[in-house]
């Protein structure tokens, strides 16, 4: 069976930390690093790459629209 | 390693799901983290860009955190005074009956000053499309008590929480207007959940349809929150909106047109 695997790139720069994104993924993909961005806020990051099936759930809620969601057949 | 490069053939442009529409600029929203504000900008520039009327499309965005529209969407945006703009709205839908015009208004803009201008709009079914952002606060001002706060519900105005004896019972804009006969479709959505962000999505959609066929006032009620108003992280915010603004506000259809 083909396997669906994902992938989102996240604008640093733009994302404001607020973890809707990381409440909302269904596979706990997405984790907050302790790193901050130019702003000071923690920014989202894929810390579980392997598990996102790109579904774009955190695309969806993200206010700020920085999530670029890629999904693929392998 | 082999992950990585995995990956990497992942993010190609042939696998792109999903990606933030043209329309919304690249300025970074002034919005605080969390605030539902930018979804549904989001989700507006998304339709606009989805029914290819980014030339057509004027919105009015009046007083409140809603003023500063015109940085996020690349659209024609006019101000409006405080709580003025369906009456705003009303002069260009009458004099270019082409465009797709839209209000963009907080509950403290539409439910407080601009009550006379939001009925009456509505009372004439002028064609046109209110989106009302219901968060239950003044979010721009400092958090103070709006005509929808809930009983209860602490603001700067109120500390002690809404007193319904002294400050009345919050106003249920949307169910006064879904009464009106000049409305075609009200309904009331959120943003807090991908599956309700889809919902008022398809909602927006609708009232553009709607507005392309003459049909009357769509008005649409997202409510929202305002994590820093009620003093809470988004994540909370969202949780007590669900638990204490949704059963006031229950999410649905109020008027749906007859087939």
């Amino acid at each position: 069976m083909a396997k669906i695997r994902g992938s989102i790139v996240v604008n640093i720069e733009k994302c404001k930390g607020c973890e809707l994104c990381m409440v909302s993924c269904p596979t706990g993909t997405i984790a907050m690093a302790k790193e901050v961005n130019g702003k000071g806020y923690n920014y989202a990051y894929p810390a579980n790459p392997e598990l996102c099936i790109g579904c774009a759930n955190c695309a969806m809620v993200c206010p700020d629209g920085v999530i670029t969601v890629y999904k693929t057949k392998i | 390693m082999i992950e990585a490069t995995g990956i990497k053939e992942i993010i190609k442009p042939e696998n792109l799901v999903y990606r933030k529409t043209k329309i919304m600029t690249d300025n970074i929203l002034s919005y605080c983290p969390g605030c539902g504000h930018g979804t549904t900008h989001r989700i507006l520039a998304e339709v606009i860009d989805e029914e290819d009327l980014q030339s057509q499309t004027i919105g009015v965005s009046p007083v409140g955190c809603s003023v500063l529209l015109y940085n996020y969407i690349d659209v024609d945006i006019q101000e409006a005074a405080h709580g003025r703009a369906p009456a705003v709205a009303t002069a260009i839908k009458r004099l270019l009956p082409d465009k797709f015009v839209f209000t963009y208004q907080g509950d403290g803009d539409l439910a407080a000053i601009g009550t006379a201008e939001t009925i009456h709009a509505c009372n004439r079914g002028e064609n046109i499309l209110i989106i009302f952002i219901n968060n239950g606060i003044y979010g721009m001002t400092g958090g103070q008590m709006a005509p929808t706060t809930l009983p209860g519900m602490k603001s700067s105005t109120s500390p002690y929480g809404r007193d319904v004896k002294t400050m009345g019972y919050p106003l249920k804009m949307t169910d006064i207007v879904a009464t009106l006969p000049g409305t075609y479709y009200v309904t009331r959505q959120s943003v807090n959940t991908p599956a309700n962000v889809k919902k008022t999505k398809k909602a927006i959609r609708k009232a553009v349809q709607y507005q392309k066929l003459d049909k009357g006032t769509c008005f649409i009620e997202i409510v929202s929150n305002c994590p820093s108003g009620w003093k809470m992280t988004p994540v909370q915010s969202n949780k007590w909106m669900e638990e204490n603004m949704f059963p006031y506000y229950p999410l649905g259809d109020l008027k749906i047109p007859e087939k």
